[in-house]
């Protein structure tokens, strides 16, 4: 009883600083990007203030660049950003009881690859304090990091730059790779689903498909193999 | 419609197409699931997008395959050995960025 555990907002913030960190140096990339198309740093800024998701935005500006019709835009990248429908429906069951209406609307908006994976791995049932604490750092970074690509506009050495990129990826693996050592089905889940997401960049015609499609595809593929192989016994943590 | 309408009616549509499929299931899905098969396909998805997000775009993130391919099996190596997610993400851009002066 005497022991003083930290609040799950301040556990959060803790939690999201890495995430923080990588995200300033991919949305430097995108301001750049932004920047070096003829955007304004007031509109890269203001559309990664509003949309907070690195593909979804990238291809946005491709697409406003070509100066696609409105509804254009918005199903390729509502198809793009359709991967967090399956995140959202994870984070639904993992929720703890009783979050209000507005709460779940507010937390919605933050739910990205990395955060949706930090909460979603974090032990026990998901606080709604535990989860803006996580996103709380990520959306400054994410926002402060396009202004400041927007302005200097390379202040970074190129190769420092490319080198960055590789960081989320690694964050994926970090996560996903030890209860792979744990679990036999977890670890036949990533194998599929690694050589899944493969076959559907390389094979012809099939690689044409959104990049957001091929991601619910595969995923909901070796999901399902997984869940019929190895299914789960209700009340396991997960 | 001049060309500042258009790129905040853009920035609008786009904040839309990113929300609408994060609000969807946090508000709509208010119960719990207690299907068997469900529960383990929800079980699965997030190990299975993870893996479906890095491969094979972490091979090209870098622009060259060989520093990629490196700075891959360095972080399945140092994730084998359970370091620090932060941890796993610096040693693999050092080792990139320094190979970057070889190949």
């Amino acid at each position: 009883m005497a022991m003083k555990k930290s609040s799950p907002y301040l556990r959060g913030l803790k939690d999201g600083l890495p995430v923080c960190f990588a995200y300033l140096a991919v949305s430097f990339t995108f301001g750049i990007a932004a920047t070096q198309k003829g955007f304004s740093a007031l509109f890269s800024t203001l559309l990664s203030g509003t949309n907070l998701t690195s593909a979804g935005q990238f291809s946005g500006l491709e697409m406003i660049s070509a100066g696609v019709s409105l509804i254009e835009l918005f199903f390729a990248v509502f198809i793009i950003n359709s991967r967090y429908l399956l995140m959202s429906l994870s984070l639904s069951q993992k929720l703890e009881k009783n979050v209000g209406i507005a709460k779940r609307l507010f937390m919605s908006f933050f739910v990205t690859d990395e955060i949706f994976a930090i909460t979603n791995f974090s032990k026990g049932e998901l606080k709604t304090s535990y989860f803006l604490g996580v996103a709380t750092t990520p959306y400054f970074g994410w926002t402060l990091g396009t202004l400041l690509g927007a302005i200097v506009n390379g202040i970074l050495p190129p190769s420092l730059q490319t080198a960055m990129s590789i960081a989320i990826y690694c964050m994926f693996i970090a996560i996903i790779i030890p209860p792979a050592k744990k679990e036999l089905s977890v670890f036949i889940c990533i194998l599929l689903s690694g050589a899944l997401s493969c076959v559907f960049f390389y094979v012809p015609y099939i690689k044409e498909m959104s990049a957001g499609i091929k991601i619910i595809i595969v995923s909901l593929l070796s999901a399902v193999f997984c869940a019929i192989l190895f299914p789960k016994k209700e009340g396991e943590p997960s | 419609m001049t060309d500042l309408t258009y790129r905040i009616l853009c920035v609008i549509v786009m904040a839309l197409a990113s929300y609408l499929p994060r609000v969807l299931p946090l508000t709509l899905v208010r119960k719990k699931i207690h299907s068997k098969f469900i529960l383990s396909v929800l079980y699965y998805i997030p190990y299975a997008v993870l893996s479906a997000l890095t491969f094979p775009a972490i091979f090209y993130c870098t622009g060259n395959i060989y520093t990629a391919l490196i700075g891959t099996f360095v972080a399945l190596t140092l994730s084998f050995f359970k370091l620090n997610m932060a941890l796993v993400a610096v040693i693999s851009v050092a080792v990139v960025f320094g190979l970057g002066f070889v190949f």
